[in-house]
């Protein structure tokens, strides 16, 4: 199936990398989560209740809604931590890209392992920029608040165009499709990685992937 | 398949439909509390959390909403709209935005009602979760206390955006098909508002711990959320100190705001021809007049006379800054001037004896703090001795710039009993104001300039002063001899020095001269501008 792509860019001072890239995540993470599946006999199931709370930035005139679930917290900071000092380390012209990937396992026989097949990836652009003074940093707060505005809207209009899902699986089927591992919600399976562009904007030097949930730890 | 809906498929949508109003209208709401909302999440369904979300029910919006519904379904031409409006604490209010839920008549048959749509229809309340964060108003309504609150109001029918203003713009939040139809959330929002707003409550002190009390109706009884913890004193204060501040800035405007010297000249000038203004201000000038004519009749004559004004007072006042006296003695000015304005302070009488060897430097010694007015002066005396009136008047002009930042602020705030206390302070920034050097362009160089004249005018003891100075002094001005104008300087002085009593010696009245002078100044300052040139030039030959 063809994979859905979403770039979103920003450019953002260095500390708020980490407020900026977690609003993106958390918001699409928000629309790709579901309660808990319960299944019934007959192959019903019923799904758990997903809460939300607001976080206000500290480095961004920005406030966004996440996902009440403290585990998908925890995990997106952990990815969005290693980003950001990869992005530091990685020299004074911070380039890099952070890109969360929704997929679908497909069970292979044996010996094969088991195909891990994206159906939406939404990768964020992100160009740090260095900022002097005290005034042109309260600026970029507001406009990047604004800037993370307008890419909320775009999240959303994509998310509304009701494009391809992934069916609700059965039972046996539901590891294939979301994240189980979670104790009170239920995100569609993903992955986050990054890549950091060096200043000259040559070839990646720098590409690691880390996997939030490893699909072979079964 | 079968097109029709079945009854059971019908009931469903119809329940999902109004409770997917219900729960829009609290998310909406409990988006513009002005508080962060956290709601947990249950691994085990409840069964009454509508949609998979942790949605609260404020039983307060939720029967509001119901009312405004009555019964009815969001249809084709039928919305069901939440109003948030921003209401200040002085009774002003205006809409924010308009959050409408409507249904088209695209219908799509094929969809699952129980599933997909139920589905989606939490899509999209997850879609409105985000996006209420996200327009202007929610910064709005994190901000809202005692300033303004927020407010809201449910009604169900035609969708009214003509009070959002011109501009709105519109965030669709999504759309949902349903058999029925197709549901279509979206907002319209007031973007003028949220700037006007921004900056209107950042001229105020700083709100923080506002609260809001969005609740059209009484708020909800638990509403220790809702209520202000940390109040502001009162809206009143806001509202009493933001009127006080503008009127202040105003005055630091005015007082600061260098006038060009044209502008001054013209002032003057425009004082001198018409029959004799009771302003003291053009009392004042008039003395100068002289010395204006003999440069540059229009232009000039004004300027002269205010800078001579402001020098002497400056001289008598500016015990601050004695040396500035003190060169401008060296110059020679116009003793009788400096020792004029005795406002009683001895300091003033010994800055006009200083200055009463001076000749025309009187007014070089006006350049207070800029040594390079001094040299100007000292330059313009030591060797053009054809044109000395010119330098007179070149510094004059300055002066009376430079006077004229600071006096409004002198006037209307220190005392008045001190005719030319105004001035003091003024000699400090004289250089900076110095119009000859940076000559005005803007018309915020006007305001000062207004101001400046106003306050000269409205110290009515200025004008006693400068009327005492030219009674007492009896000078050899050093441009007495004028091609220009034929009348001797001194001749002119007598002349002109016993001027009627101006109404605008008290206080009070001066208070109102002010204001009508300051009406009056944009259109002299408007031909002074034009004349900015000349001055530009003027200024240049003394450098």
């Amino acid at each position: 199936m063809n994979c859905r792509s979403e770039v979103l860019e920003v450019s953002v001072e260095g500390r708020q990398i980490e407020e900026a890239m977690l609003a993106v995540l958390h918001t699409v993470l928000l629309h790709r989560s579901t309660g808990k599946f319960h299944y019934k006999k007959e192959g019903t199931y019923s799904i758990g209740t997903v809460g939300t709370q607001d976080v206000d930035c500290d480095f961004i005139d920005f406030t966004y809604a996440r996902v009440s679930s403290e585990e998908l917290d925890r995990a997106l900071r952990k990815a969005v931590g290693e980003f950001k000092d990869a992005l530091r380390n990685s020299g004074s012209d911070g380039i890099g890209q952070i890109s969360l990937e929704f997929y679908q396992k497909k069970k292979s026989r044996w010996p094969f392992s088991d195909e891990c097949i994206p159906w939406e990836v939404w990768t964020i652009k992100v160009n740090v920029v260095n900022l002097v003074s005290e005034q042109e940093r309260q600026i970029c707060r507001e406009k990047v608040g604004e800037k993370l505005c307008e890419k909320l809207i775009n999240i959303v209009e994509v998310m509304n165009r009701h494009e391809y899902l992934p069916k609700m699986p059965t039972q046996s089927e539901v590891d294939n499709v979301f994240d189980t591992s979670l104790k009170d919600v239920q995100p569609y399976l993903y992955k986050i990685s990054y890549q950091i562009t060096d200043s000259l904007g040559s070839s990646v030097t720098t590409t690691m992937r880390r996997l939030i949930k490893d699909t072979l730890a079964l | 398949m079968d097109t029709d809906l079945s009854s059971q498929d019908r009931k469903d949508l119809d329940k999902f439909i109004k409770f997917f109003a219900l729960k829009t209208v609290q998310v909406i709401v409990q988006a513009r509390l002005g508080e962060k909302i956290c709601t947990r999440s249950s691994s085990s369904p409840t069964g009454s959390d509508w949609f998979n979300l942790a949605i609260k029910d404020i039983p307060e919006v939720t029967h509001e909403a119901k009312k405004a519904l009555a019964g009815q379904l969001p249809a084709v031409g039928r919305s069901m709209c939440v109003e948030i409006s921003l209401k200040t604490s002085e009774g002003d209010s205006m809409e924010l935005e308009i959050w409408c839920l409507e249904m088209n008549e695209k219908c799509d048959k094929e969809i699952k009602v129980s599933y997909t749509v139920y589905n989606r229809l939490s899509l999209l309340l997850k879609s409105l979760l985000a996006i209420t964060r996200v327009t202007p108003a929610y910064r709005l309504s994190r901000k809202q206390g005692h300033e303004y609150v927020i407010l809201y109001r449910i009604y169900f029918g035609e969708v009214q955006l003509s009070g959002l203003g011109e501009g709105f713009q519109t965030v669709r939040v999504g759309t949902v098909g349903t058999p029925l139809g197709t549901i279509t959330l979206s907002c319209a929002y007031r973007i003028n508002l949220a700037f006007m707003s921004t900056r209107q409550f950042e001229r105020t002190p700083p709100i923080m711990g506002i609260i809001i009390d969005h609740f059209v109706d009484r708020p909800y009884p638990s509403s220790s959320p809702m209520h202000p913890c940390n109040y502001r004193t009162t809206g009143e204060d806001n509202g009493a100190t933001y009127p006080s501040v503008e009127d202040s800035q105003e005055v630091c405007t005015t007082s600061f705001s260098t006038s060009p010297p044209s502008q001054c000249v013209f002032t003057v000038t425009k004082a001198h021809f018409q029959t004799p203004p009771p302003v003291v201000m053009d009392t004042l000038k008039v003395p100068m007049m002289g010395l204006a004519f003999s440069h540059q009749p229009a232009a000039l004559g004004v300027g002269s006379a205010d800078m001579g004004y402001p020098v002497i007072f400056a001289g008598g006042l500016n015990a601050a800054h004695p040396h500035q006296l003190i060169v401008p003695g060296k110059e020679g000015g116009i003793p009788p001037v400096l020792s004029q304005p005795a406002h009683g302070t001895q300091a003033d009488h010994e800055r006009m004896a200083m200055c009463t060897p001076l000749d025309g430097a009187l007014y070089s010694a006006a350049t207070p703090s800029s040594s390079e007015d001094t040299e100007t002066v000292s330059n313009s005396s030591e060797g053009k001795s054809g044109s000395p009136h010119d330098l007179l008047e070149t510094i004059f002009v300055r002066k009376v710039g430079a006077f004229v930042n600071k006096p409004i602020n002198q006037v209307t705030m220190a005392s008045l009993d001190i005719p030319f206390a105004m001035f003091a302070p003024k000699n400090v920034e004289l250089e900076d104001n110095d119009p000859m050097v940076n000559p005005p362009d803007s018309p915020d160089v006007e305001s000062p300039l207004q101001g400046s004249l106003h306050s000269e005018g409205s110290s009515g003891s200025s004008t006693g002063n400068t009327h005492d100075d030219f009674v007492m002094v009896d000078f050899k001005p050093a441009f007495s001899k004028d091609d220009i104008l034929p009348m001797d300087l001194g001749t002119f002085y007598r002349e002109f020095q016993n001027p009627p009593q101006l109404s605008s010696l008290s206080i009070d009245i001066g208070a109102q001269s002010m204001a009508e002078d300051l009406d009056s100044l944009p259109e002299k300052l408007a031909v002074h501008e034009k004349n900015v040139r000349e001055f530009d030039a003027f200024v240049e030959t003394l450098q």
